[in-house]
């Protein structure tokens, strides 16, 4: 299970240890609005894009809208 | 997936707008009420001495003042009336409580919109948590 953040835990990773942030979204969700600096992976391709698309050394933050 | 490092930001993009962080995409407004806030609004405490706010506020060229506790969750305003007044009220009997506040994340026409339909000259912008992030100014949007 991935560990809960908040916005400030959020900021201090990417600044301090590089997180990579990823958007689970469809990609119709983030094309209208995410995170800058975000990629997009949708949750359904996660499994086969992640170890391709992201760097294991670094932190990895998922978000999605909210919490519902 | 075999990543040591995963999180899970539950709060999400509706969060990270509300409180005016970076955001980008199709639908989101070219400019936003957190860009036009004026943050440098002058703000006073509750126990505040009001004559020396006012002296403040009229050399800083307001005529207005935002009353914050120690966080800078605003609590009131003072208007023209109660800065222009001699009244040697407390702050907290001057000024009017809980005023109306938008998010950074709504848009400058849409802020506009609220400011007209209420008949405003500026609109608070806050925090989701009412931590004050500026006044938005009707000159400045119209």
């Amino acid at each position: 299970m991935p560990t809960s953040v908040d916005r400030d835990e959020l900021q201090r990773l990417v600044a301090e240890q590089n997180a990579q942030v990823v958007e689970v979204l469809p990609a119709s969700d983030y094309e209208k609005e995410h995170i800058t600096g975000a990629i997009n992976i949708p949750l359904k391709e996660l499994d086969e894009r992640a170890p391709r698309e992201l760097e294991r050394e670094r932190p990895v933050v998922v978000y999605c809208n909210d919490h519902q | 997936m075999g990543f040591a490092q995963v999180y899970d930001y539950v709060a999400g993009k509706r969060d990270w707008g509300s409180y005016g962080l970076p955001h980008e995409g199709t639908s989101v407004p070219k400019l936003l009420a957190g860009d036009v806030a004026h943050r440098d609004v002058p703000t006073c405490m509750l126990d505040d001495d009001l004559g020396k706010v006012r002296a403040r506020v009229r050399a800083a060229g307001w005529d207005t003042c935002i009353v914050v506790n120690d966080q800078r969750v605003v609590l009131g305003r003072l208007g023209r009336r109660a800065l222009a007044s001699d009244s040697q009220e407390a702050v907290e009997q001057a000024m009017t409580p809980g005023p109306s506040t938008v998010r950074p994340s709504i848009g400058a026409d849409a802020l506009l919109e609220q400011i007209r339909d209420r008949n405003l000259t500026s609109f608070l912008v806050t925090t989701p948590d009412g931590r004050l992030v500026g006044l938005a100014l009707r000159s400045d949007l119209e």
